[in-house]
This record gives structure tokens, C-alpha cells and sequence, in this order.
């Protein structure tokens, strides 16, 4: 019986040749991810179990990113618990303030995840570098204590479902739109414990930056992980970056798959997800008054992000009456949006642009909402307080849209602005 | 192991985000953590929650973020069980991992309603609703997974068996 691309990379890991689904087995891990909030979970369990090292200094990754900067002496303390951690084991993938970027930019960024690779995180995007054709999964932070301890982490091989993209997407159709229309059709729980392997000739039309934020969002649909096959875009992004071993796994053609969608990429429209889950995916909208619009996260923080937010952003103003916050994902993207000259143009729209933190997605700080406020965000999720008061509400959106609607306040397809 | 007590009822897709909300994620204490579980749907669930209490819920139970401070809070809140329809995928294991019982039962969570007194016996799977008489069969978890749990979660239970 034929293996899913998944299913192969695990099996490779456990040194067996076959993997079925269902089956449990224990795997060797290239990478172990915690950050400033799993991480000092992960390093009371560490301490409790009386371990004294980890695994590999090269392999374990601890990045200050949710609260850090630290918004406060809480926050502060528990970035100094991974800091003094970090010191003691010797680990040399720490990222700190300067240094950091919002993990799942970051470790791409950084060349530390190849094609290939099994890595383990304790964040549930963990599951991003899917992109790269790598089996990536969020994990818990005694999981990833475990991991870090051991380098080996048991795993139940995850059945499959298919997702044939095919065709062109239209001009302003990105990543973001894909993945919303997927979680739409299929909920927040329709791939529940299973993988969401892409497919199919529209592949060839996405850029890295559109598949990380595809498979970023894989958890959005209850996945264990996403998964795009490796083809010239993967290997052009890891060139210069990642100096392992490439290790191109594809799906056998008998594989099994518990459902195979098909996806015309090319009758895509702008698609938002509602308040208060990703599965209210809508492509019209109504009249929708807005507050903030923030751009940015793990999901939409790339250079091909800002770019877009740009292309609608330049010569034009923010709305008046509409916060824009504007969160390049990692310093690097940040120099390279400030060489482009996006950073001006955000800036000459009246938008404000922070340094690289989860900050707003998750509700930490720079950009809480108030009660009954509204924010059209890049981020991935929408359920109920996630980014302030309970009664605030997510629109989650592609940068087009968030930046049209910061354009005129209220939720709006980039046509029209750019129209 | 038998828990028993009060059940606090919600529906599907309960949240990460809403069990122990991003706000207070700038600590790891259980304590502190337990203060605000569930705060933000249902602000009573703090002052009535008392020790035994069981949670029954629908579908994707735990979805989102992979916080284990969402079933760390959960269950230093008192809570001594978790019975959905089915549960996220990384809440379960965390669930496993921190000592929380959890058990999929989705006859018991469509019977079952709020404030009724429920009692499980985690080894056989039998859920009863003591105040309703009726009874429910989950399937328990296998012997490993609930030592596991009875030891008070994965680390525990290494360093116990280690001995």
C-alpha cells in the first residue's frame, strides 16, 4: 500500500519502511521549538523530570516572540526563565530581542528547517514549515520537554486528505484566500487528526511566502500538519539557506487519502472569514465598519505580505477613525521592506510599523481591542476575545484586504480601491 | 479511578483562547492560570467550579493554540474530568500529558445537562448521570495512558516508573 509524503518522512524518522495510518511509532527529530510562552512550561517539566542536558545544542530552538518585547514584568520574567535556560545548556539557537523574529519566519529564515525534516514545536503554527516539504507539528510543552530531553517523539501516523490546487488565482488572490475557502469548506475540525496534502498543477503559481501561510493555517482545520511537495520554489528558498540535506519525499501515486477535494484556484475570490471562527469564510461581505486593521503574524508577516499591503497602501491614506498596524515578521524582512521602500510608504499612509512580535494576534499587546471593536487582521484566528474584549470581533483576511479596508474603513475588496 | 460531580456544559469548538485567554499567558502558575479558566464564555464558571466538577462538551473540543496552560488551568481549577463529543488534537494529548482525564462520549454529552451530578469510573469507561439514572459507555483508555494520568501526567509518571 502506498505511502502519503507524510506518511513517508515519519517512516523514514522511526527507520521503518512502511508506516500505516493509525499506526503508533517513536521518531528521531531534527528540530525542537518552544517560545516564550511554552517554553518555560517545557523547562519546569525539563527540571522536574531531573534532566540535565539536552539532547543537542544545535537542535533545540527557544524564540522570544509572543510577549517580547517584554509588554510587561510578568512577561519579562518568563523570557529570563528561557534566557538563564538558554545560558546553563549551552543552546545556540536562542533567539532574543534583535535577534528574534516570529518563530515560524524565523527558523525558515534562519536555514535551521530543511525538505524533509521532522520537527516538533510547542505552538500549534509549528505546523508552517509544511511549505518547505517538511513534517512539522505544534506539540504541547511537556511533549516538546520531552522531545528536547530525548530527540525522539512518539507520533499515531495521521491518515490523509488531499487538496488538488488547480489553475491560476486571480490578480489580488493569495495564500490567505486558499486556505480560508479550504477551512470554509471543510471546518475547523475537518482534518482533525489528519495530514492536509497539497497538490496539483496551481502549485507551480504559489510563492514560498503563499505556502507558508497555507500551511500555517492547517491547525485552523483541526490538521496535524500541512504538506506541499518539493519543486523549483522550495528549492530556490532553501539555496543559501539551509545547509542539511535535502531530502525530496513525494507521495506514492497508490497512496490513500480519506478525501480528495479539488480546488480551482482561478474561480477564487477575496475571501474573510467572520467572527468567531476561521470556517465563517465569506466572499461577500456586506457593509462591515471598521476600527483597526493589523498586518502581520506568523501568517501573513512575509516580505510578499508587506508587498501586497503596499502595492495597496502606496500614494494612498488609512481611513481616518482606523488604527493600521503594520508587523514586519522578522528583522530581515523588516530591512528588506525598508530597502524596498515599503516602510515609507506604510508610514507616509498612516500606518504605524512595529518591530517583528506576536503582540496583537494572540491578544498580548500592541493592539487590544475595546469592546464591540472591530479589526480586519492578517492573523489566523478569530474566536471570541482572541485579540481584546470579548465582545471585539476578527475579520481575518489577505493583506489586499486588509489594506483596502484600511483604505476605506470598512471591509472591502482590493478591486475597489485599486479600481 | 471514580470522579464525581456537577457538570458545567458548553458547546462545540471550545477554544484555547477562551479557556485560559492569551492575557494571562505571562505566567505559568497553575494557580493563577485556574483564576481565569473559562473567563471569557462563562464569568461564573470560576466562583462556582468546585473540586470534582466535570466539564461535558460537543465536537473539537481544546482547538487552537497548543497552550497546555489551557488544560493545566482546567485542571487546577478543580476540574476532575472532561467529557466531549471529540477533542483537538493537541488538547488531548496535552490533556494526557499534564494528568487531566478526559473521555469521548458522544451519547453522554447529548444526555447530559448542566448542573446534573455525573460519576465516571475512568477504568471501565461507564459515565452515569446520577441525577437522570442513565448510564454511558466510553471507550476507556488503554491501562499506560491512564497510569499516566493517575501518576499526575507524563512527567510524574517517568520519573515514578524511573525509580
Amino acid at each position: 500500500m502506498g505511502m502519503t509524503m507524510s506518511q513517508k518522512i515519519l517512516a523514514a524518522h522511526a527507520g521503518l519502511k512502511e508506516v500505516k495510518a493509525g499506526q503508533l511509532i517513536n521518531a528521531k527529530l531534527d528540530l525542537v521549538l518552544a517560545n516564550d510562552i511554552t517554553g518555560p512550561v517545557a523547562i519546569k517539566e525539563f527540571e522536574k523530570a531531573g534532566a540535565k542536558k539536552v539532547f543537542d545544542k544545535n537542535k533545540v530552538v527557544l524564540v522570544m516572540d509572543h510577549f517580547a518585547p517584554n509588554k510587561d514584568i510578568k512577561s519579562a520574567e518568563q523570557c529570563k526563565i528561557c534566557r538563564s535556560f538558554a545560558a546553563d545548556k549551552e543552546i545556540l539557537n536562542f533567539f532574543d530581542v534583535g535577534k528574534m523574529g516570529i518563530e515560524h519566519a524565523l527558523l525558515p529564515e534562519k536555514g535551521l528547517v530543511g525538505a524533509g525534516d521532522l520537527v516538533i514545536g510547542a505552538d500549534s503554527h509549528t505546523c508552517t514549515y509544511g511549505a518547505l516539504g517538511a513534517f512539522s507539528t505544534g506539540v504541547g510543552s511537556t511533549d516538546m520537554c520531552a522531545g528536547m530531553m530525548s530527540g525522539e517523539a512518539w507520533f499515531k501516523v495521521p491518515a490523509a486528505m488531499k487538496f488538488v490546487l488547480k489553475g491560476k488565482p486571480a490578480k489580488y488572490i493569495c495564500g490567505k484566500d486558499i486556505i480560508l475557502h479550504i477551512i470554509g469548506l471543510i471546518g475547523v475540525d475537518g482534518a482533525l487528526y489528519r495530514s492536509m496534502e497539497f497538490a496539483g498543477d496551481g502549485i507551480k503559481y504559489l510563492n514560498i511566502d503563499d505556502r507558508f501561510t497555507i500551511c500555517n493555517m492547517a491547525i485552523e482545520a483541526g490538521a496535524k500538519n500541512g504538506i506541499f511537495p518539493v519543486d523549483g520554489v522550495t528549492r530556490e528558498y532553501l539555496q543559501g539557506r539551509y545547509t542539511g540535506e535535502i531530502k525530496e519525499y513525494a507521495a506514492d501515486p497508490d497512496a490513500v487519502y480519506d478525501k480528495v477535494y479539488e480546488i480551482d484556484l482561478s474561480a477564487l475570490k477575496p475571501t474573510v472569514s467572520f467572527p468567531h471562527l476561521p470556517e465563517n469564510a465569506k466572499t461577500e461581505w456586506g457593509n462591515i465598519k471598521i476600527d483597526q486593521v493589523v498586518i502581520g503574524s506568523c501568517t501573513n508577516g512575509h516580505i510578499s505580505d508587506l508587498r501586497m499591503a503596499a502595492e495597496i497602501l502606496k500614494g494612498r491614506k488609512i481611513a481616518n477613525g482606523v488604527r493600521a498596524i503594520i508587523i514586519p515578521a522578522t528583522n530581515e524582512i523588516y530591512l528588506q521592506a525598508l530597502k524596498e521602500g515599503l516602510i515609507e510608504q506604510f508610514i507616509g499612509a498612516g500606518a504605524v510599523v512595529s518591530t517583528p512580535t506576536c503582540g496583537p494576534c494572540l491578544g498580548g499587546y500592541m493592539g487590544i481591542l475595546a469592546a464591540g471593536e472591530r479589526c480586519v487582521s492578517t492573523t489566523n484566528r478569530n474566536f471570541v476575545g482572541r485579540m481584546g474584549h470579548v465582545t471585539s470581533e476578527i475579520y481575518l483576511a489577505s493583506p489586499y484586504v486588509a489594506a483596502a479596508s484600511a483604505v476605506t474603513g470598512r471591509l472591502t475588496s482590493p478591486a475597489e480601491v485599486m479600481e | 479511578m471514580k470522579v464525581k460531580g456537577k457538570v458545567f456544559k458548553y458547546g462545540n469548538d471550545v477554544d484555547t483562547d477562551v479557556i485560559i485567554p492569551a492575557r494571562y499567558l505571562n505566567t505559568s502558575s497553575e494557580k493563577e492560570l485556574a483564576e481565569h479558566c473559562m473567563e471569557d464564555i462563562d464569568e461564573s464558571f470560576v466562583n462556582e467550579v468546585e473540586a470534582g466538577d466535570i466539564i461535558v462538551a460537543g465536537d473539537n473540543f481544546g482547538c487552537g493554540s497548543s497552550r497546555e496552560h489551557a488544560p493545566i488551568a482546567i485542571k487546577a481549577s478543580g476540574v476532575s474530568l472532561v467529557i466531549a463529543k471529540s477533542f483537538a488534537r493537541i488538547f488531548y494529548r496535552n490533556s494526557i500529558n499534564i494528568g487531566l482525564p478526559i473521555l469521548e462520549c458522544p451519547e453522554a454529552v447529548g444526555a447530559i445537562e448542566k448542573g446534573d451530578v455525573v460519576s465516571c469510573d475512568l477504568g471501565s469507561g461507564t459515565v452515569t448521570d446520577e441525577t437522570t439514572g442513565k448510564s454511558f459507555t466510553a471507550e476507556p483508555f488503554p491501562p499506560f495512558i491512564q497510569q499516566i494520568i493517575e501518576d499526575g501526567g507524563l512527567i510524574a509518571h517517568l520519573a515514578k516508573v524511573k525509580k
